[in-house]
């Protein structure tokens, strides 16, 4: 276990690392999904269809294969970026797909005498989704939102594994390969950074379902 | 119209209107994709050269590539359904002995289900391809990519399989023992059989993840349909097309897969009507 209390400082880079991946893939996933969300119960066709495909692709596509196009497929444009943008884009783009079907199924989740009293008060679709329905929405979809979320952050090892450098999975990945350490310590280690964010993660979704729940 | 509630349907003008901003927004789209195939254009990447390969049949190359991209594809096939068949073994054995189990025992398995789901896939892939060697467990490198795979994916579907156990009423168990039969037999012949049943649509939804999650396979360099890709990739240098082709393989199987899971719900459904309540089943059993 020396490994782990030797390379502290090494590790705890590595879990900053990971937190900053999840933070700005994770927020950028929320706005992204919720706009895709809105797209699928649109009353335009196109925009409907756009949505559909989005999640179609996105759920069945593999990260892996999303995060390889990112990192050599966008280069062949010219576009040229730090490798850390495009993991963190990439993992943001497939996460959303799942954040729109966990919205998407709040949405359906509201009673349809909400949506209906909206309208008959004059509401149009925007402010019937916007003012009535999806402020219910978020709270029903807290617990398949976190899980989703929580899903993410185990997924931030797939863009370390990528080589973005000084993540947990960078960090275990270090210590095995280039200094040779003892295999099991390492993952252990390692697995216990994901820990610390999970389990936490998983409790504060607790505390907050609790919170916003609603009695019907 | 899928949510109609939400929105009034539309009278006359609006439905001028709706269809003036559909074109509009269509349109839209429509520039976009342009937009996107003309940078594709000006930056050489719809040429015959990187395209014809991938999907002309009378190109040199394109027989050599498919059977090249053919193997990995059934390599990646052929560790998913090693990881299916192992997960749900192992999955329904914790699934029952935390059904069964004595209190001291069950905790153990708790633990490990939570501590196994808190652990990323890829580093499960990972690790084992590092540890297990590290024990002289010496074997094809699939193995360690099916036993990565299994570790994660065992405990989703014991979670699965004992939601099925749970959502079966009380009387069908009371049922059988009371005809006589012992504990074993009350699992194998009544309780368990139903379980799947009801359980199929989500134990379908899994294997689109485990699908998807074979292509971690690259990390240990199994030969999959990735793999085969990056080669494809270094010799006609066509990282786009490649990508994007391995992208539609990948999207149409695992569309398949879900298509099969929502039809097995509905049929299921449609079989007990007011019966058996597993309702959302493919939704609570798809993992990201």
């Amino acid at each position: 276990m020396h490994v782990i209390t030797d390379n502290l400082p090494l590790y705890l880079n590595g879990l900053l690392r990971t937190l900053q991946i999840c933070l700005y893939a994770g927020v950028l996933a929320m706005v992204l999904g919720t706009v895709i969300a809105a797209f699928r119960v649109a009353p335009l066709p196109p925009l409907r269809a756009t949505g559909t495909s989005w999640v179609t692709v996105f759920r069945n596509c593999p990260l892996t294969v999303v995060l390889f196009f990112m990192a050599f497929g966008l280069p062949e444009l010219g576009l040229n970026g730090s490798y850390f943008w495009f993991g963190t884009i990439g993992l943001a783009l497939y996460t959303s797909a799942f954040v729109c079907e966990a919205i998407r199924s709040g949405i359906n989740a509201v009673p349809p005498g909400q949506a209906e009293a909206a309208r008959a008060i004059g509401l149009g679709f925007g402010q019937t989704l916007g003012l009535v329905v999806l402020p219910q929405a978020v709270r029903t979809v807290v617990p398949p939102l976190g899980n989703v979320i929580i899903a993410m952050i185990k997924n931030s090892a797939i863009v370390g594994a990528f080589g973005v450098g000084g993540d947990l999975f960078a960090v275990g990945d270090t210590l095995t390969s280039a200094r040779g350490e003892a295999v099991l310590p390492v993952l252990i280690g390692v697995v216990l950074g994901y820990l610390v964010i999970t389990i936490p993660a998983g409790l504060l979704l607790g505390v907050l379902e609790r919170k916003v729940a609603i009695a019907r | 119209m899928t949510n109609s509630v939400l929105y009034e349907a539309p009278g006359p003008v609006a439905k001028r209107r709706g269809l003036v901003v559909s074109v509009v927004v269509g349109a839209l789209l429509l520039a976009l994709l342009a937009w996107v195939l003309v940078t594709l254009g000006t930056n050489g990447q719809l040429t015959v050269d990187k395209w014809g390969p991938l999907i002309d049949p009378t190109n040199g190359t394109f027989t050599a590539l498919w059977s090249l991209l053919g193997a990995g594809l059934g390599n990646t096939l052929l560790a998913a359904v090693l990881a299916m068949a192992l997960s749900l073994a192992i999955g329904t054995l914790l699934a029952v002995s935390r059904v069964v189990a004595a209190p001291w025992y069950r905790w153990a398995v708790v633990g490990l289900v939570e501590l196994l789901r808190g652990v990323p896939v890829v580093i499960a892939v990972f690790f084992a391809s590092r540890v297990l060697p590290s024990f002289g467990l010496d074997m094809p490198v699939m193995w360690y990519l099916v036993i990565g795979l299994t570790a994660y994916n065992s405990v989703i579907i014991a979670e699965i399989v004992r939601a099925g156990i749970m959502s079966l009423p009380r009387g069908q168990s009371e049922a059988a023992y009371a005809i006589g039969l012992r504990r074993s037999q009350v699992l194998r012949t009544v309780v368990l059989p139903q379980a799947f049943r009801a359980m199929l649509p989500a134990l379908i939804s899994q294997l689109v993840v485990i699908v998807k999650d074979t292509s971690l396979g690259f990390i240990i360099s199994y030969v999959d349909l990735v793999r085969q890709g990056q080669i494809v990739i270094q010799n006609l240098n066509n990282p786009i097309q490649t990508y994007f082709v391995i992208g539609v393989v990948f999207v149409l199987i695992n569309y398949a897969l879900s298509r099969a899971a929502v039809f097995t719900e509905r049929r299921l459904s449609q079989g007990r009507k007011g019966g058996l309540t597993a309702p959302s089943a493919v939704e609570t059993g798809r993992a990201v």
